[in-house]
């Protein structure tokens, strides 16, 4: 009853333990392996008494763990500025009701009375009876506009209604987004500035191209007022 | 054999809310006075039909699916899965995403094989100790996984072409910390196992098959290892980088429970050896192929199957692609479903009792079973 | 390493001359071709590659089906036999992935066609070469509704014995009559009201 390295696939040893074979290849005095085994079961008991790294339990919630930031539970949409309904960066571009897995995501388009899209939602749910917290939704949104969040203390009384989370519910500003993730946050925020800054350069230029045609213009009529 | 008596044969339905049958899980026993004389599995309790599920959605939204397979092992599925896709759309990986991606994986056989042994002397009796101290060690790599990954269990971090998102700072530090201390566990759990004589009282001989019977029957992974069969998928068809390490392959001799047991205990070593190498070797650089899509991912018509050496066996993904955003056929192989196969051949003969045993030997997980 | 597809394909041709066989190519980049093999000689073919000493696949590693209700995506996914008409009507299909455990070779991938996807869906079973099938042609009985003939048990596996239908077959119909949590915006619960118009609120 011995193990043995297959000699063809060995390689040169890394680690001289494993190649030993089991200590129950040799004889023993009958009950030694089971002292042994108590004597790992009595250490851990007394342990748990003193040593730190043994005493896993945590209170909660007097106590509580402390928590990755990189904790994700249900999602949130962000929002700029103060107001949350306006300031929604959500396009409703159905991306993420698309993509999401078990399809807890339903997105209804906010139009005008003329049928034309406001590029806003009028109806954003998400049914967290039925979110399984992959995160994807937010990973496949091209606006920054939907985060997860690592709230977890969300229990209800009403199942139905009380996990239908609507989108007053679900909005949480971008300092909120900073707090709980400053690095993800703070990289969001530069590539926006950047893009923002970028898409401004773009439009001033636009705009003194378009002044300067219009001088230009201007000149050549007043020269041809003039030869005229 | 001799003449049964129909009416002295006792059946025992056993299962499917049976704490040893490790989930819902049912084997009609037949027996005659302690002995089994016929066991027939039944499946199908946590059957949602996943691969139906898969192919009405995209690729990317089926691999939080992954995760629920093997949940014990959310990791090695979401590799699986992206290598299959990989494979299909002729995607490449970049280096330091191969690395987090054996990092993660050989976590994941950590937590694995401890709390297979944990769970294992459970089935013996010893139901407690040893399943709270492994669980005690996988809530430490839990930590690292929620911090590199965002869920402690339910991953869902592989994409197509690399990983979700890069190390957080400190990780692998952190990493090197969990597999220097780890040894000290592995010493206090084969105190506790090896050379206890309940123990092998109780599995030595038990459930052996011969080779030829267990290659045959598709068995693969520590099963077919503790028979002795030189056939790991890391070393016969290397994928990722796993030609780069230097590791052993842990046989056994009879392949009986005892083995299977001892090749678990053995290749925890081996796993924290690649470990050290993976994190040693860590470089830097991008983790997910540039030209890698989120959005809008079509990979070209074809069909591919692809497989790794997740802990439990061989575990595959089939998937026929028709150009379209969705597979048309999306197929898993699952190393517990198919390690079941021989269940009723290694049974026969043995008491009651140790139709349990042989059960928590085989290392099922019931999501990866009835999917 | 994959397989010699070419030469296994010689090979079989030399040895079971009987053998209906075709090579199927693989238009995406994995290239894993497969061996398209007449339902009437697998059984065969199957035996050879087990107990051939040089070719040895001793591993039977995956069996699944595959529904091909539409001919003409069929042609365009898994091309059809050169000089073969496309088959009108779908079929269903099985396939093998073979592998070698002494030569570490593999996927040999092996294909079975049905005649159409109604009456004609026997397939023969391969579960006396390769016992690994037992369970995933169980499998591919229950969800598909290929019918393998010579195999010992073949009963419902996942599904449980009353159930009628084959859930993975494209023309599936899931039911709406299961007992649905409702939401506000559930389609399920607007299928569930038609199909009980008396028990659903006004």
């Amino acid at each position: 009853m011995s193990l043995v390295l297959n000699k063809s696939m060995e390689h040169p040893a890394t680690s001289s333990r494993a190649a030993t074979p089991p200590p129950a290849a040799a004889w023993t005095l009958p009950g030694i392996g089971l002292l042994k085994g108590l004597a790992v079961t009595a250490t851990n008991m007394i342990q748990s008494y003193y040593r730190k790294d043994r005493m896993t339990t945590v209170q909660y919630p007097e106590e509580r763990a402390t928590i990755s930031p990189n904790f994700r539970n249900f999602p949130f949409l962000a929002y700029d500025g103060a107001d949350a309904m306006a300031g929604l960066r959500c396009t409703a571009c159905l991306i993420c009701e698309n993509e999401c897995p078990p399809k807890c995501i339903y997105i209804v388009l906010d139009r005008d009375e003329n049928g034309k899209s406001l590029k806003r939602p009028k109806v954003f749910d998400i049914d967290v009876s039925v979110c399984m917290n992959c995160g994807i939704c937010a990973e496949v949104c091209p606006f920054d506009s939907i985060y997860m969040d690592g709230e977890y203390e969300l229990s209800t009384t009403d199942r139905f209604e009380g996990l239908l989370f609507n989108k007053q519910r679900l909005a949480r500003s971008t300092d909120y987004h900073a707090q709980l993730r400053p690095l993800e946050a703070a990289e969001v925020a530069a590539r926006r500035k950047a893009d923002e800054d970028k898409k401004l350069a773009a439009q001033a230029a636009k705009e003194a191209k378009a002044k300067a045609d219009k001088a230009a213009k201007e000149q050549a009529a007043a020269q041809e007022s003039e030869l005229s | 054999m001799p003449e049964l008596d129909e009416d002295q044969l006792l059946h025992v339905s056993l299962g499917p809310q049976h704490p040893s049958t490790h989930g819902v899980f049912r084997m009609n026993v037949l027996l005659d006075g302690e002995t089994v004389v016929s066991l027939k599995p039944v499946f199908g309790y946590l059957h949602r039909n996943h691969e139906k599920i898969a192919e009405g959605i995209t690729y990317l939204s089926s691999m939080p699916f992954t995760d629920r397979l093997d949940y014990i092992c959310p990791l090695t599925n979401n590799w699986a899965y992206a290598q299959a896709v990989e494979k299909l759309a002729g995607i490449e990986v970049p280096e330091r995403a191969e690395y987090i991606r054996v990092i993660t994986a050989e976590l994941t056989r950590l937590i694995n094989h401890s709390a297979f042994v944990g769970f294992f002397l459970g089935d013996m009796g010893a139901w407690g100790s040893a399943l709270m101290y492994a669980f005690r060690e996988r809530e430490k790599i839990l930590d690292l996984f929620e911090d590199l990954t965002g869920a402690r269990m339910m991953s869902n971090y592989m994409r197509f072409g690399g990983c979700r998102n890069d190390l957080p700072d400190g990780w692998a530090a952190k990493a090197s910390v969990l597999v220097n201390e780890f040894p000290r566990f592995l010493d206090e759990l084969e105190n506790l196992v090896t050379g206890n004589e309940i123990l092998i009282a109780r599995t030595q001989n038990i459930g052996a098959l011969p080779k030829e019977a267990l290659i045959n029957g598709g068995i693969t992974g520590p099963m077919l290892r503790a028979a002795g069969v030189a056939y790991d998928i890391r070393k016969v068809e290397p994928y990722g980088i796993y030609d780069r390490f230097k590791f052993r392959i842990p046989l056994g001799t009879t392949g009986d429970c005892y083995d299977r047991l001892m090749i678990r205990l053995l290749e925890l070593r081996e796993s924290l050896a690649i470990l050290r190498q993976a994190l040693d070797q860590l470089p830097e650089g991008a983790y997910i192929h540039p030209k890698a899509k989120i959005r809008n991912f079509k990979p070209p018509v074809g069909e591919a199957y692809a497989r790794i050496e997740s802990p439990k066996g061989e575990l595959g993904f089939y998937l026929i692609s028709d150009g379209s955003a969705k597979p048309f056929r999306y197929r898993i192989r699952p190393p517990s479903f198919i390690n079941l196969t021989l269940l009723e051949d290694m049974c026969l003969g043995l008491d009651l009792a140790d139709v349990v045993l042989i059960l928590g030997s085989i290392d099922i997980v019931l999501g990866e079973v009835d999917r | 390493m994959t397989p010699d597809l070419p030469a296994i394909f010689t090979r079989l041709r030399a040895e079971l001359p009987a053998a209906t066989l075709a090579h199927l190519r693989n238009p995406g980049p994995s290239g894993q071709d497969s061996l398209l093999v007449a339902p009437a000689c697998l059984v065969a073919v199957c035996q050879f590659l087990h107990d051939s000493a040089d070719l040895d696949f001793d591993l039977l590693s995956n069996v699944t089906g595959v529904d091909w209700p539409d001919p003409a995506l069929t042609d365009a996914v898994a091309l059809p036999a050169e000089g073969s008409a496309a088959a009108v009507g779908g079929f269903l299909e099985v396939v093998y992935h073979l592998y070698s455990t002494s030569r570490r070779v593999g996927p040999l991938v092996l294909r079975a066609r049905s005649v159409d996807r109604a009456e004609q869906v026997h397939i023969p079973s391969v579960v006396a070469v390769y016992r690994s099938a037992e369970y995933q042609e169980r499998e591919i009985f229950d969800l598909f509704g290929v019918k393998f003939t010579g195999h010992p048990d073949l009963r419902r596996i996942l599904m449980w014995d009353e159930f009628l239908d084959h859930p993975m077959r494209k023309d599936y119909l899931a039911p709406d009559d299961y007992q649905y949590e409702p939401t506000p915006h559930d389609a399920v619960l607007e299928k569930a009201k038609q199909h009980y118009p008396a028990t659903s609120e006004s």
